[in-house]
This record gives C-alpha cells, structure tokens and sequence, in this order.
C-alpha cells in the first residue's frame, strides 16, 4: 500500500514522535509513505481570517498530491478536517476552484478533485483491516482501560469528513480494542479537547480540557488515546503546564495511538517516542503481558 | 603613498563599522525580552562566550567551522546549484584576496620565488577569477533572468553582485590592459630586463611579444619576419622568461588585451593602465568600506550566526544571550529566500500579496525596524500581519542556510508587537496557539493583558448601538471586491426555525453560568440576528471568538444550518472590513 504522507505544521515542529510512531507502525504494515516537501499549511488557522486562502492553501496540497496519483494519509484530525472541507467546497464551486487554479497554475499546479484524503486511523481501519492488524499484534495489553477521544474536525460534520459515525463513532474503539486494552464507555468522547481556544481564552479552553479529562478519569480511564497533535498538545503541553501551576491537578497521560498499537507490535518505546512526552506515560509498558 | 591612504582608509571604515555593527548586537533591541540594556547585555555576552569556549561545546564550534562555515553543507542541503555558485564566488574570491590582494602578506612569504607574473599564480588568478565569474553567473541567473520561486531582489542583491562584478572585471580589464600596452613593455625591457628600448634586437623582442603576448605595438609591422622572431624568441629567453609566463596562461587578460588590440594603442596613450588600476583599486577599496553597511556583512554575520547556533540550546528562548543573538541573526540573513520556497504560510501570501508574510522580507523589514526604530503605519500593519500569518511550523529554521533560529525571531518579535498594539482581532485567531503553549514563558500578567483588553473591546463594541444597523437579508461571505464568491453554506440560517438546538449542545454556552454576559450572543440568536438582517450584531458577537469550532451545534440542527462554518465567515468579514484591513 502507497499514501502520501500528510504531515501538517504541528507534527514536525512539535510533536515528532507522532510521525516516529506512525512511521514504524506502517513499516511493520508494509505501508509505504512518500512525503513531498513541498507541503505547507492546510489552511485550518487561515480559515479565521479569510476563508478563500484557507481554500487556497488546502488546494494547493491537495493538488500537489493529485499530481503524485497516490491517496493521502493525513496524520492530523484538524488538517484532514480541513483538507477534507475545502475538497467539498471546491468540488461544489467551480467559480471558486477556477480562481484557484489560475493561482496555482503559477507554480504547475491544478487540482482536479480526483484525490482520495484518509485520516490516518481509516487507513489503519478500513484500508489495512482489523484482521491484519490483529495478525500484527504480538503482545496485548491486560487491565489496560483507554479513553478514545475522537476528534471533533474529523468527526463533524459527518457528512463532509466521512470519518465515522457522529452520534456513535466506533473506529477508534475497535482499533483500540484489539490491543487488549478496553476502550471505556464515557460521554465526552466525541466532544473537543479545547485546543481551538487556547492562545485565544484559555481559562474556557482549560476548562472544556478538564471536563473532558475528568469525565474520561471518572470513567476508569488509565490513558486517554489521541490522533491529532492539537489534541496531544493539548494534553500533553497545556495540561503539564497546568499541572506545574497546580499541585493538586490531576493530569490523565495521552498516549497517540500508534504508540499504543506499536509497543503491542513489538516495537522499541524509544522509537515510539514514549519517553518524549511531558506528562509521563512509561507505566503504559507494564500493561503489556505475554500470557494469552 | 595614495595606495596606502586609500586602503587604510577603507579598512578604518571597514572596522569601525563592525565595531559599530557588533555594538548594535548588545544594544539594539525589539524582542519582548527584559533587561536590554547595554553593560548587561555585554557582560552576559563575555560570559556566554567563555562558558562555551572552556567547555566540551568547543568541539562543535569547530565542527560548525569546518562544515558550516567552510564547507557550506547547509547550503548544499538546499540546493546543488545554490552550492556550487557559492562555493565557486566564497573559494575563488577568497582565493584572490590571499593569493593577489594580499601577496606581500601571504603569498611572497609561502613563496619566495613569487611573481605576479609567473606561473602558477599567473595562470591560478586568472583560474580564481573566473571561478568567481561562473559563480555570479549562476547568481545573476538565478536571481535576474530565470528568478528562482518566490525569491524576492532588494537593491542590496543588486549592490553586492555589482561590487564583486566590478572587483573582478576591472582586474580583468587592468591585466588586459598592461599587457597591450607598449609603456609597460618598455618599463619590463628598461628595468627588468636590462635593455635599451631603442636598441634594434628590442623591435624584434617586441615583435615576438606582439605575436606571442598580445602587445599592440605601433612600431611592429604585421606580418613579422621568422628570422625577427627567431632572434625575439632568443632575446626573450635570454632576458624575460625567468620572471614572465607566457600570456596565454593568464588566458582572460591575454584574451582582454587582443580584443583591446584595435584601440590598444590610443587607451595606452591617455595612460589607461593607470587610470583602470585606479579604478580596479578603487572598487576594491569601496566593497571594503562598504562591507559592514551591505549585504557583504554576511562574510562576517553568518560564520557566526552558524556556530552560534551550533552550540545554542535550539529550545531556550528566554536565555540572557537571547537578544543579542536575534539582532545579530538579522545581519546574517543573506537574502537568499531559501526559507520563502518551505514557508508554510506560502498560499497565504499568494492570496494576501503582503509581502512581510514571507520570512526573508519579514527579516528585511525587522532589520529597519531594529536600526530606525521606526516604521509608518502601513509597515507597521504590514509587518503585523506578517508575524500573525504564521503557523510556527519552524520549517524556516530547519533550511535557514545561515542557521538562522527563525522561529525564536517571529515569536519574541510577535510579542513584542502584541504587547505594543493589544486590541486586534489577530490575537483572537488560532494563530495564537503557539503563544497559548507559551514557549516564551511571558509573565502571567503581561500574557493575558492583550488576550482580555481584545475581548473587551468586541464586547464594548457590542454594547454599542452602531452594531445595531439594520440591513437587508445579508450574504456573509460575499467577498466584497470578489463577485461570485459564495459558498453555498453561508445562507442557510434562513432555514432556522429557533429550536436552540445549536445553543443547546454548544460546549462553550454550557461553560458558563450567565452565557450571554460573556458571548454576548448565543449560536441561535446569530442565526436570528442574521435572518433579521443585523449583520453588525452577529459580527460584533463575542461568541464568534469563543467559538471551539467542535461542529456540535451544526451537526446536530434539524434544518441544516451551517451554524459552524458561518461563524468562521462572520469572524472573517472582521477581517475583512476592519480598518486595519490589509487583505
């Protein structure tokens, strides 16, 4: 299998064992990835200030994928939100794709709208399957309960991301079921982690962050999964931050998701990145059991 | 005597201008940062540089030297072309100035049977210059005639690749010169060789220097006689070869002087040798002068920006050498335009057509700023926008051929600005997230300050009555300047019906006790406002800048609302109509 790697401004800058851990899980897939350096911004921050550049940006990568005739796989749920907004946009207004393709073609460029853009997760879901993974899975986890926090822009709205159900989504559920862990029921899954708002309000981005964190805590969660590096900022950074301020905090360790499915495939932490969170999630390895 | 007044003179500017350079390094000051003055900027400096030069880190400062500084590998990374151009300007260049500018100095020392006019230095000067040549050419190509994507020409450019193309030309021309020129064969006969010029086995020396040397001599009659020359041979063996290669090997000044053959022997008559060693000195002596007040700094700016940012901890951003690191990484910038080609915010300039959105124009500009301390209003707009349209991607900082820590820059200049301009609507945007993760550890205080005098004024606006203009059914999106741009999503609040659904399930209304207080308005009455025609009351709203953009309220409306993307179109017809409007 070939995608395009997708890997927005956040992953490379600020969160890197993201893609370490994407990266060496598809390895053991045998999911090969090309990335083109050419990528720049999705257009998930232009699009507060002028909606025609954030469809500009977003056609811009999405054009530059075309051109390598493979689908994309983007790691960020905020990033393939947009990429995913902008190719219905853009595949409704042709006034609008015409204007944009004049500014493309400056650089070679012509988005056509023939581009299949997956999220990470689906690739991982539908593309490779349960089964695959499964064979994949050398260890499992036991008494390992997960927190699955979905990712408002890939989940709504539904009908432009197609990324899972929006009322009950299940995919991240059953990709965290098979690594032996439970994936614990709780009612903020699907609600927003905060971190469109911080920078902006942050005693309201820090108090949607606690609330989704305490329902998950509350719950029984031992680990809240993420795949999107604003959520993983957002309870990484922030929450440590606040966990600095605030000695009676009580932080909930996020760990991305392929660093959850790779250590169960036999794959090194360190490669995963693990050690480079700032809210220590190393206890994550102790659930690992060989029995079963 | 006028050769030594001219170099020294230049050189005492050259040095008095780094001194001054240097100087504005520990006293200039833009970033956030505290404490900038003088005595304390430069004791900090003195420490940090002992602390590094006493310690391990020494190892990679000489390992920058050698690969950053000499090698250029960073350049390399870039681009081949880009590398060989530099490589053959920086080798060939330096080359000249040890081997030719400086030869009582370097060369005559580590040679002592050293002539200008003997092989291998005749021949490697010319080798040099051309190499300096090749390496423009790929510049002016580059730059002029096929400009590479976004790369940006400021008069700079231009003065830095005039010099260096005047410097080698006017050699050029000046050997060419001295070789068609009869007034210096005859200085060579008299005084090197020992011979009456008058005498007649000196016509046939010239003879065979006019053949061979491309001497333009009125006295000799082409075609010369073989048995002239045979004797022009023998007497130039006898008397010149010792410290004179052939011309040839000198092959550009041999090739200047037969193209100057027709002319040659009027231009030796207004004495052109020296007028053009005036003019070659004379050029050098001004890219001397002018070094540390032009692009040419970068000679002396980049080899230390590099192996300063070899051993610069890449993650701090408050430590004391801060400042005075970032004032001087603006001089090292080189205008190269590497870090415009990997922007992240590149279709934001294409759309936008602000140029300080670019990083090499933002350092252009915060160079102005560093020096004058002052910019007009459009600048000051300009470059605002331009620090906020970035998505700190950091992408600039990893190709920065000049090492450049580039995010450290936008980020400690952005606050700067913030913390002087505190009511935007940019602050308000997800640009800001950065600044949430607080990698500058500003003070509580001071971090929050701008984020609630921006609030407050949307809420002040809102209270009053201008926002209350009553209009006709609105498109929000239409682009004022641009017919036809529409999406189809930006009506649909007509279709609401005021089931509060969107307020109902909105995560930001359910945060907080008296809602309206603090968002002014909920996601239903934006709908009603619209749908009444109050469009500067929707726009007005304090829950537009509140919005998580989580999508709840717009997936969950029974008639399609696109409640969530309309508030997006609402903050950007703020933008959009404001007056600090550049879009």
């Amino acid at each position: 299998m070939n995608y395009t790697l997708f890997l927005g401004c956040n992953i490379p800058a600020r969160v890197q064992q993201y893609h370490d851990a994407a990266k060496a899980v598809c390895e053991k897939l045998d999911i090969s990835l090309t990335q083109i350096k050419e990528f720049m911004c999705c257009g998930y921050p232009v699009r507060n200030i002028d909606e025609f550049t954030f469809l500009l940006s977003a056609a811009k990568n999405l054009a530059l994928a075309e051109q390598r005739q493979s689908d994309l796989m983007v790691l960020c749920k905020c990033c393939y939100g947009t990429l995913k907004m902008a190719e219905y946009h853009l595949r409704r207004n042709p006034r609008v794709l015409e204007k944009i393709n004049l500014i493309l073609a400056k650089e070679g460029l012509l988005f056509k709208g023939n581009i299949i853009i997956k999220h990470f997760l689906s690739v991982l879901h539908e593309d490779v399957g349960l089964e695959r993974l499964k064979a994949a899975v050398k260890v499992k986890y036991k008494k390992l309960k997960i927190a699955a926090s979905v990712g408002c822009h890939a989940l709504r709205p539904a009908r432009i991301t197609g990324f899972d159900s929006p009322v009950s989504p299940t995919l991240l559920d059953d990709l965290v079921k098979l690594t032996g862990a439970k994936s614990i029921d709780w009612s903020k899954k699907s609600e927003c982690c905060g971190a469109p708002l911080l920078g902006i309000n942050d005693a309201l981005s820090k108090s949607i962050m606690e609330k989704k964190l305490s329902n998950a805590r509350e719950s029984g969660a031992d680990f809240i999964a993420v795949a999107c590096p604003y959520s993983f900022l957002q309870f990484d950074t922030f929450q440590s931050k606040l966990a600095k301020e605030d000695t009676n905090f009580q932080t909930l360790g996020p760990v991305l998701y392929p660093q959850l499915l790779g250590l169960t495939m036999g794959i090194d932490s360190n490669t995963l990145g693990i050690d480079r969170h700032q809210i220590n999630i190393q206890l994550l390895e102790s659930y690992l059991s060989r029995e079963n | 005597m006028i050769f030594d007044i001219l170099f020294y003179s230049s050189l005492s500017i050259c040095i008095i201008g780094i001194c001054y350079k240097a100087f504005a390094w520990t006293t200039k000051s833009i970033g956030c940062q505290k404490d900038p003055n003088f005595p304390h900027r430069f004791s900090d400096l003195i420490k940090g540089l002992f602390s590094t030069l006493f310690s391990l880190k020494v190892f990679f400062l000489v390992q920058s030297f050698f690969i950053d500084v000499m090698f250029q590998g960073r350049i390399l990374r870039t681009s081949m072309l880009r590398w060989v151009m530099h490589f053959l300007i920086f080798t060939g260049f330096l080359a000249l100035v040890l081997m030719h500018a400086f030869d009582s100095v370097f060369t005559e020392n580590f040679f002592p049977y050293y002539y200008s006019t003997v092989n291998p230095f005749f021949f490697l000067r010319n080798l040099f210059a051309l190499m300096v040549l090749a390496g423009l050419g790929i510049a002016i190509y580059r730059r002029y005639y096929k400009p590479a994507f976004r790369l940006k020409n400021a008069g700079a450019d231009l003065f830095a690749v005039l010099i260096i193309l005047s410097i080698i030309l006017s050699g050029i021309l000046l050997e060419g010169m001295k070789m068609a020129s009869v007034s210096e064969f005859t200085v060579m006969v008299e005084d090197y060789a020992g011979l009456d010029y008058e005498d007649e086995d000196t016509l046939a020396l010239e003879s065979y220097w006019v053949k061979e040397f491309a001497l333009t001599s009125a006295r000799v009659n082409l075609p010369v006689d073989k048995e002239v020359l045979v004797l022009g041979l023998e007497l130039h063996e006898n008397n010149c070869v010792d410290c004179h290669s052939p011309n040839k090997s000198a092959f550009m000044g041999y090739a200047t002087a037969r193209l100057l053959s027709p002319v040659a022997i009027f231009l030796d008559k207004i004495n052109s040798v020296s007028i053009l060693y005036y003019v070659h000195i004379l050029v050098c002596f001004t890219g001397l002068a002018l070094l540390p007040f032009s692009k040419m700094f970068h000679i002396v700016a980049t080899p230390i920006s590099l192996m300063t940012n070899a051993v610069y901890d890449k993650n701090s951003l408050e430590g004391e050498n801060d400042l005075t690191r970032q004032i001087m990484e603006l001089d090292a910038c080189t205008h190269c335009s590497t870090c415009n080609l990997n922007c992240s915010a590149g279709m934001m300039y294409e759309s936008v057509k602000n140029d300080y959105i670019l990083p090499s124009e933002k350092i252009q500009i915060l160079k102005k700023a560093v020096s004058k301390d002052s910019l007009s209003t459009e600048e000051y707009k300009a470059l605002f926008q331009g620090l906020y349209l970035c998505t700190n991607c950091d992408r600039c900082t990893v190709v920065c051929p000049s090492g450049i820590n580039l995010k450290s820059l936008w980020l400690s200049f952005r606050e700067n600005f913030i913390q002087k301009n505190p009511e935007d609507h940019f602050i308000l945007s997800t640009f800001s997230f950065v600044r949430g993760l607080n990698p500058l550890t500003i003070e509580k205080h001071a971090y929050n300050k701008p984020l609630a005098k921006s609030f407050d004024k949307v809420v002040q606006n809102f209270k009053e009555p201008e926002s209350l203009t009553f209009g006709t059914m609105p498109k929000i999106s239409d682009h004022t300047n641009e017919p036809g741009y529409d999406l189809p999503c930006s009506d649909t609040f007509v279709h609401c019906f005021g089931c509060q659904n969107c307020s109902t399930i909105c995560p930001v209304v359910a945060s907080y006790p008296e809602p309206e207080e603090v968002l002014t308005l909920l996601p239903h009455q934006i709908m009603y406002s619209l749908g009444l025609g109050f469009v500067g009351m929707a726009k007005g709203s304090a829950m537009i800048w509140n919005c998580l953009s989580c999508y709840l309220c717009q997936e969950h409306c029974p008639q399609n609302v696109a409640v969530c993307d309309i508030l997006f179109q609402l903050k950007n017809k703020t933008f959009l109509n404001s007056e600090d409007k550049i879009l």
